[in-house]
């Protein structure tokens, strides 16, 4: 039964680890707006969006 | 309009549950599905509204963006005109440099706030921006806060070409003071997220700890090891997650006053103290997994709360009603500077309809001031050279000069939005029945561990500290807490749906208790929307009536509006001399033509009434004088809104008052719609209106008042509830507490019952609540309160009230028809 100390301990890391997850995602701004989301998904997209990281990098080296 | 129910609740697929009123359809503008007449516009099989509607719908087809038309009906904004330089100064480098929330080379990032955004299709087109143009990288849009994000390219496209792209196609940004001083104001509040992931990490993990106790395992040496964890464990949720509640709690006692998070903050304390104690001399496990459920439930009845509020945001800000750039004269030349920019002793035109922005000597020009957002009084204030101005006020009658004397004073502002007539008494968040019961609740459940520690004191004095602090730990105003925020959200959302929108939930308390019920005529009860104008007189020539649409278009009154509506477009003219007179009529000069238009008197008329005094005929009439000689008039019929006496029929029983502005011409309509004895009383100024609320409340009674905001801005604020109906989003005035839409009127008497019958769903979830601690308290007097027990009772309890409340509210509401 002394495992059950390992396996209490690896529990708890990685339970922590979720933990982190979720406050990080909170600090990401990804649950500032829970709605939008919602709608955006059922959007049919005709064109692929592959310009935006293009014209980013664009713009910033200028 | 129905898309007003989306605009405050966010959710664009109940847009269309608004039932429109049922009429022989008239053609419907293919972009805004405003109605087609009076300028119906047939291009390419589609009907339009007006030229500013096709507009935009060739700008979005020419982009290849079609789908915002298939994803709903009519979604565009029926078109607001904008002026040619009203971005201009989002030229100056320094207001850029405000705005932008980030810059990297030429990539910027801004958040513009477009109130229009209201439907999917909105959300679906906004996110395309950069089709429209290049130099627009990427858009995302926030629909709960109607917010754009947009990174852009400064150097293909400019700040101000990025505003006026927007106001193109129909989403005018709105920029205002308050954007422009903090761009911190944007960070939104995210503590709650956090200690809602910390608590249901405790609790989950505690709980999963607690499983050998929950089945009687005893093993000494896992047992010590559990209880240790528990107990780091708990630490994040005593000093994190719930420190609002010892917080709010201390607040509170420091003022003597016993609010709710008093019992909250003593259950808590005892929970955590006697599982520590149980743990460290290993006499128990400790009930910590009770604790850890206790604060994450309260914590999600905060979620739900913040959430139902976050919808409501209609209560702006004051500093968003105050103009961002104004024009200073710099030797007779105007140019435009930002607010921020202004100093005392600069000298500022201000234009009819623009306000005052910081206290200033009028210098030239004739004064005449609307205090109405800052007093409630929409008396204009009439002030010549000379004489100071303060902040706030509204010029109405062509333009002034004003030197600026102080300083753009926020707190003086503050100081005048503050102002008793705007303030309500403050209500407890939770509502008062919520606040009453609470204060019982704490003092009774002392008494009963008083009471209860003492009898065992006698027998076994071991027992006494146990049952002492079980029965605080049992002892649970979670119910309380939960019941009344998830039932009057649910009641909003309910409302909301069916055209009614509330300010907070605390207003559905407030008409639940109202027994006093005030109409005020023009524009409530009457539609001046959809009235049929006609014209009798000499007929006017073309360029008459070109002027006499220009001077329409100063006047904001309802029915230069109505009949800037229905006249033939023809070009705007200059217009010298305005002067508005509130309640009689306007006059000015336009393209060489002297004009009064207004009431018979008002434009000495009275002699060619062909029946005065005899049969009154329904409508309002509207004379038009050109120099010397009296033209003729345009009657514009006031249609009774549809559903009027359905609405009197659901608030049978109830008190019911009429006060008009206008003359007792319609009072035999009236008084056939309305139940007999109903009183009325007719020339009625916003003044009388305001003190006859005041006075029917001094009397003790509950008063809501229906108006439609714009000259009873000062009643709606004195009355309980103030009701505003909205046909026209733009016209909404701050001072109310809910905004009706015109197709939900009739509703009236049902949504009085509905929130009745939310207040007796709270009362009944407390009953609910007492059940549960009168069962909880037997096991605690009786020393029996296990962890096991307490730990399924607890969560239990919450569980159900937050299941009961919701379901039941919906299903009550599905039953009448909401």
């Amino acid at each position: 039964m002394s495992v059950m100390y390992i396996l209490i301990g690896c529990s708890v890391v990685i339970a922590l680890g979720f933990l982190g997850a979720f406050l990080w995602s909170v600090k990401n701004g990804q649950m500032d707006d829970t709605y939008t989301p919602s709608v955006r998904m059922l959007f049919d997209d005709a064109l692929p969006e592959a310009r935006p990281e293009k014209e980013v990098a664009e713009a910033e080296e200028s | 309009m129905a898309c007003l129910g989306a605009f405050l609740i966010g959710n664009p697929t109940k847009v269309n549950k608004v039932k429109p009123a049922p009429v022989a359809a008239p053609p419907v503008c293919y972009h805004c599905g405003a109605d087609c007449q009076p300028l119906h516009l047939r291009r390419e099989d589609l009907n339009f509204c007006c030229e500013g509607c096709y507009t935009v719908f060739g700008i979005i087809r020419e982009t290849g963006l079609k789908g915002y038309y298939e994803l709903n009906d009519n979604p565009g904004a029926t078109g607001k005109p904008v002026e040619a330089g009203k971005y201009a100064f989002l030229e100056d480098e320094s207001v850029v440099e405000q705005m932008l929330e980030f810059r990297n080379g030429n990539l910027c990032k801004v958040t513009f706030t477009a109130p229009d955004i209201h439907c999917s299709s909105c959300i679906w087109l906004l996110e395309r921006l950069h089709k429209f143009r290049e130099g627009v990288i990427k858009s995302e849009v926030n629909f709960g806060k109607k917010e754009i994000y947009l990174t852009y390219n400064k150097e293909k496209i400019s700040l101000r070409q990025v505003a006026e792209l927007l106001a193109a196609i129909g989403y005018q940004p709105e920029l205002s003071l308050a954007r422009l001083e903090g761009n911190q104001q944007s960070r939104p509040d995210r503590s709650l997220w956090y200690k809602i992931g910390v608590a249901g990490f405790a609790f989950g993990n505690i709980m999963l700890l607690s499983f050998p106790e929950y089945f009687g395992l005893e093993d000494l040496q896992f047992t010590r090891i559990f209880g240790f964890l528990n107990i780091i464990l708990s630490l994040p949720i005593l000093l994190y997650s719930g420190i609002d509640y010892f917080r709010s709690a201390w607040a509170g006692l420091s003022k003597r006053h016993i609010n709710i998070d008093v019992p909250i903050s003593l259950g808590i304390s005892v929970l955590f103290l006697r599982s520590l104690a149980e743990i460290i001399l290993e006499t128990g496990p400790g009930y910590l997994d009770s604790m850890a459920g206790l604060v994450f439930f309260l914590l999600l009845g905060k979620w739900f709360q913040r959430k139902t509020y976050d919808f409501l945001s209609f209560e702006r800000d004051y500093k968003s009603y105050f103009p961002i750039s104004v024009t200073r004269l710099v030797r007779q030349q105007e140019e435009q500077i930002p607010l921020s920019k202004l100093k005392p002793g600069d000298r500022l035109l201000i234009r009819s309809g623009e306000l005052i922005p910081a206290d200033g000597l009028l210098l030239k020009g004739q004064g005449s001031i609307d205090y109405s957002f800052v007093s409630g009084e929409s008396d204009l204030m009439a002030r010549e050279p000379g004489e100071l101005l303060y902040a706030g006020g509204r010029q109405e009658r062509g333009a002034i000069e004003v030197e600026i004397v102080k300083e753009v004073s926020q707190s003086y502002l503050t100081r005048l939005w503050n102002n008793e007539v705007f303030r309500k008494e403050e209500q407890d968040e939770l509502g008062k029945l919520t606040g009453k019961v609470s204060k019982y609740f704490t003092l009774i459940v002392i008494l009963i561990a008083l009471i209860s520690g003492g009898i065992w004191l006698v027998y076994d004095a071991g027992m006494a500290l146990q049952v002492f602090t079980a029965v605080l730990i049992v002892a649970c105003p979670c119910a309380l807490a939960l019941a009344t925020p998830f039932t009057l959200g649910t009641v909003i959302r309910v409302f909301s749906r069916n055209g009614f929108f509330l300010k907070s939930p605390s207003v559905v308390e407030a008409i639940a208790g109202a027994d006093a019920w005030v109409f005020d005529k023009t524009g409530t009860l009457t539609q001046t929307g959809s009235s049929e104008v006609n014209y009798e007189g000499d007929p006017l020539q073309a360029d008459e009536i070109t002027a006499l649409c220009s001077l329409l278009r100063q006047s904001r009154h309802p029915l230069s509006r109505r009949l800037y509506a229905e006249l033939p477009e023809s070009g705007m003219q200059l217009v010298s001399d305005f002067e508005e007179f509130g309640g009689k009529g306007i006059k000015g000069e336009a393209g060489g033509v002297k004009l009064q238009v207004g009431s018979a008197d008002f434009v000495g008329a009275t002699s060619r009434l062909p029946n005065a005094g005899s049969v009154q005929r329904e409508g309002s009439e509207v004379w038009v004088r050109t120099g010397d000689r009296i033209r003729g008039h345009f009657r514009v019929e006031h249609p009774y809104r549809e559903g009027i006496s359905e609405m009197v029929g659901g608030l049978e029983g109830q008190d019911l008052w009429i006060l008009s502005g206008d003359n007792e011409r319609e009072e035999a309509l009236l008084k056939t719609v309305f139940p007999p004895g109903t009183a009325m009383h007719f020339r009625q100024s916003p003044e009388d209106k305001l003190r006859f609320i005041r006075d029917l409340r001094a009397e003790g009674r509950s008063v809501v008042m229906v108006g439609d905001g714009l000259n009873d801005s000062g009643a709606l604020k004195q009355s309980d509830v103030g009701i505003s109906i909205a046909e026209d989003v733009s016209a909404f005035t701050p001072a109310s507490d809910a905004i009706l839409s015109g197709q939900a009127v009739r509703r009236l008497g049902d949504f009085l019952s509905f929130s009745r019958t939310g207040i007796r769903v709270i009362k009944a979830s407390f009953a609910l609540s007492f059940l549960y601690n009168l069962i909880g308290l037997s096991f605690a007097v009786t020393g029996n309160l296990s962890p096991l027990v307490a730990a399924i009772l607890m969560p239990l309890s919450s569980v159900t009230i937050i299941a009961f409340t919701t379901l039941l509210t919906q299903y009550l509401a599905h039953k009448k028809g909401l």
